[in-house]
C-alpha cells in the first residue's frame, strides 16, 4: 500500500541545512494500524505530511498503491489526497463559519460530488458519529470531543484508504481522547489503513505496529 | 467542484466577515455611483444647451450685417457703422432660393411704452408674421402680426406675457391701444410665456411689423434675418444661397456674415461631450481606487485565512480551485458593489432631476456600461494576485498557521 524507499527531507534554516528525515525505508500494508512515536522534533509529523502528500521528499521514492506519487504534479497530488487520504489534526481544523454538517460536507463539495449524494452521506455520517442534535452548530458551539468527531466524519466522508491522524487526542482530556481513539479503531474494520502520530506511549501501544523515531531516523519497531 | 458550490462557498466566506464585505461594497458602489451621477450631470448640461438651441427654431440660418472673421462683435458694430445695411428687399429676395422655406427679418430697438398712466421702457422687435413659426413661439391670446406686404407699416402690436400683466393686469388686453414713442398701436395678441431662451427674454418684448419699427426708430436696416431651411439637409445649401444672393445685391461685396445654428450647436455639443468624458474619467479613477482597496482587503483575507487554505489543500483542493474560490469572492463583491452603485447613482440622478427640473440629467448608456466594466474589471483584475498568493501557499506551513 505505502512504500517509502530511502526518503530524505531537509530544510534550510538560515544558511544551514537541517535534516528532518534521513533514509527512511518503510512499508505499510493495506488495513495496517501503525503508530509513530518519538520526542518532538524527531520528524514524525514531517513523515506523516510526506505520506499525506502535503510535503515532498528531498530525495527518495514514495509509492502509493504501487504508483510513484513523488513524480505527480500539484493538481494530481491534490486528486490523490482527495480520493485516498483522510486527515485528522490535533487542533481539529474545522472552518469556523461553517456548521458541523457543512464541515463534514466540505471534502465532497471540493471533489464535486452531486448534492443529493452529498446530503445522504452527510446524514449517514452525522448519525454514525452521534452528532444529530449538533449538526447545525458551528464549531465554537461544540465541545472538543464533538469537534474531533466532526473532523473524523469529515476525514472519512470520501471513503479514504489511508487515514492520517496527527496527535488526534492532543487537545482532549483522557476520557474523550479514548472515545476518539475508539472511533478511529472502528474504521480498521472497514479495511482503512490507520497511521497515527502520538507521543503518548499508552496510545501508541494499541497499534499492531509501533514505529519509533529519533532525530529523523527510524530506530526500531 | 461545481460552479454553484464555488459561488456558494465564496458568498459564505463573504458573509463570514460582514463588516469587511460591507465596507468593500460601499467603496465600490460609491465609485460606480460617482461615475453615473457625474456623467449624468455632464450629459444633462449638454442636453440643456441642445434644447435651448432647438427652442430657437429648427434648421436655422442667420444673416448678420457686416463681415466678422471671428464670432465676436466687429468694430463697426460698436461704432454704429455698418458697411452696408441689410434691407427689407434683401430679405425678400432670399425667398428665391429653393432651399429656404421661410424668412423672418428682425429689427430691434428700445422705446417708451405707455398705456394710460403706466409706462415703461421696452425692447421692441420689428418682424413679420413668419417670425412665429420660425422661432417656434406660441400665442396666448389673439393673433400674431398679420401676413401681407412686408413694407406695410400697420399700427398693431403683440405684447410679451409679462408686459401684458404689467400694463393690463387681469384685464383684456387684445383690442386696447398702447403708445410706443409717438405712435399709437392696437394690441392684437399676447405671447404665451416662454421664459428665457439663450439670454433673450421673450416675455418682456413688444413685437410690431418690421416697417413700423423702421418708422419708429427712423432706420431702414435690419438687425438680423432669420432663415429657416426646408430641411436639415438643405441647411448648407440655404447658407450658400443666402450668401450668394446678398453678395449679388450688394454689388459683389461680401459684407454679411451667415452662420448656421447647427455649427454653433455642434461646437457646444463637442465641448460639453468632452466635459462629460473628463468628469466620467475622474470618477473612474475613484473606481480604480476601490479596486486597489479590494486587492488590499483580499490580501488581508488571505493571510487571515491561511489555516483554512491549508485545510482546503489537505482535503484535496488543487491550487486552481483555491484560486477560483478567492476569485469568485472578488467577482461577487464587485458585482454586488456595482449593482448597489448603479441603484445609488440612478437614485441620485432622479433626485437631481427632481430638484432641478429644467436640467435633463440622464446618465448616458456608455457611462453606465463603462462604470460596470471598470468596477468588474478592477475588482477582478486586482484579485488575481491575492488569489494566486492563496493558491501558492505551502499546505504544511499554512496548516500550522504560519
Amino acid at each position: 500500500m505505502i512504500d517509502l524507499q530511502k526518503i530524505c527531507r531537509s530544510f534550510m534554516v538560515g544558511d544551514q541545512r537541517v535534516s528532518a528525515l534521513q533514509d527512511i525505508d518503510l512499508h505499510i500494508a493495506a488495513g495496517d494500524y501503525v503508530s509513530i512515536m518519538g520526542p518532538s522534533g524527531s520528524g514524525k509529523s514531517t513523515l506523516l505530511n510526506l505520506i499525506g502528500l502535503l510535503d515532498r521528499p528531498s530525495s527518495g521514492i514514495y509509492k502509493l498503491d504501487g504508483g510513484d506519487v513523488t513524480a505527480l504534479d500539484d493538481a494530481q497530488q491534490a486528486r490523490v489526497r482527495s480520493e485516498k487520504i483522510g486527515f485528522v489534526f490535533q487542533s481539529f481544523h474545522l472552518v469556523p463559519r461553517l456548521t458541523a454538517a457543512m464541515n463534514i460536507e466540505l471534502p465532497m463539495i471540493l471533489a464535486g460530488v452531486p448534492p443529493a449524494e452529498r446530503k445522504q452521506r452527510v446524514a449517514d455520517l452525522v448519525a454514525n458519529y452521534g452528532l444529530e442534535d449538533r449538526a447545525d452548530h458551528r464549531p465554537d458551539q461544540l465541545s472538543g470531543g464533538q469537534r474531533q468527531r466532526v473532523a473524523i466524519a469529515r476525514a472519512t466522508s470520501m471513503h479514504p484508504a489511508v487515514l492520517l491522524a496527527d496527535e488526534p487526542t492532543g487537545n482532549l482530556d483522557q476520557t474523550t481522547g479514548k472515545e476518539v481513539i475508539d472511533l478511529l479503531e472502528v474504521l480498521l474494520e472497514q479495511k482503512v489503513t490507520l497511521i497515527m502520530v502520538t507521543h503518548d506511549p499508552a496510545l501508541g501501544a494499541r497499534a499492531q505496529r509501533q514505529l519509533h523515531m529519533v532525530d529523523g531516523r527510524m530506530t526500531d519497531e | 467542484m461545481r460552479f454553484i458550490d464555488v459561488m456558494h462557498f465564496a458568498s459564505g466566506s463573504l458573509r463570514g466577515s460582514r463588516s469587511r464585505t460591507l465596507l468593500m461594497i460601499l467603496a465600490m458602489s460609491i465609485g460606480v455611483a460617482a461615475v453615473v451621477v457625474l456623467t449624468g450631470l455632464g450629459e444633462g448640461a449638454r442636453r440643456y444647451v441642445v434644447n435651448q438651441f432647438s427652442s430657437l427654431g429648427t434648421n436655422l440660418v442667420i444673416v448678420l450685417p457686416g463681415r466678422t472673421e471671428t464670432a465676436g462683435v466687429g468694430p463697426g458694430m460698436l461704432l454704429g457703422q455698418i458697411p452696408r445695411e441689410l434691407s427689407l428687399d434683401d430679405a425678400q429676395e432670399l425667398l428665391r432660393s429653393r432651399a429656404i422655406a421661410r424668412i423672418a427679418p428682425l429689427t430691434i430697438g428700445s422705446s417708451q411704452l405707455s398705456q394710460g398712466a403706466l409706462n415703461r421702457e421696452v425692447v421692441v422687435l420689428g418682424s413679420t408674421a413668419e417670425l412665429l413659426p420660425v422661432r417656434h413661439m406660441k400665442m396666448a391670446q389673439g393673433q400674431f402680426l398679420p401676413a401681407g406686404d412686408i413694407h406695410d407699416s400697420a399700427s398693431v402690436c403683440v405684447l410679451g406675457s409679462k408686459i401684458k400683466t404689467e400694463l393690463f393686469g387681469k384685464n383684456q388686453a387684445v383690442g386696447e391701444w398702447v403708445r410706443l414713442g409717438e405712435r399709437r398701436f392696437r394690441v392684437i395678441g399676447v405671447m404665451a410665456s416662454q421664459g428665457e431662451s439663450m439670454g433673450f427674454n421673450t416675455d418682456e418684448i413688444v413685437t410690431i411689423p418690421v416697417a413700423s419699427a423702421h418708422m419708429l426708430f427712423n432706420t431702414s436696416g435690419l438687425f438680423r434675418i432669420l432663415i429657416e431651411a426646408k430641411s436639415r439637409d438643405t441647411i448648407e445649401a440655404a447658407k450658400r444661397d443666402a450668401e450668394a444672393i446678398i453678395v449679388r445685391r450688394h454689388h459683389g461685396e461680401q459684407d454679411v456674415t451667415v452662420i448656421t445654428q447647427d455649427a454653433v450647436l455642434a461646437t457646444f455639443d463637442r465641448i460639453l461631450s468632452a466635459l462629460t468624458f473628463a468628469v466620467g474619467g475622474i470618477a473612474a479613477i475613484s473606481l480604480s481606487v476601490a479596486g486597489i482597496l479590494i486587492m488590499n482587503v483580499m490580501l488581508i483575507a488571505v493571510s487571515q485565512r491561511v489555516k483554512e487554505i491549508g485545510l482546503l489543500k489537505a482535503l484535496g483542493a488543487p491550487a486552481l480551485q483555491i484560486r477560483a474560490l478567492f476569485f469568485a469572492e472578488a467577482v461577487l463583491l464587485s458585482t454586488i458593489g456595482c449593482i448597489v452603485g448603479l441603484v445609488i447613482g440612478e437614485a441620485g440622478v432622479l433626485l437631481i432631476a427632481k430638484l432641478y427640473p429644467s436640467l435633463p440629467v440622464v446618465a448616458p448608456w456608455w457611462a453606465v456600461l463603462a462604470a460596470i466594466g471598470t468596477s468588474l474589471g478592477t475588482g477582478i483584475s486586482f484579485s488575481v494576485w491575492p488569489a494566486r498568493r492563496a493558491a501558492r501557499l505551502d499546505p504544511v506551513t499554512a496548516l500550522a498557521g504560519r
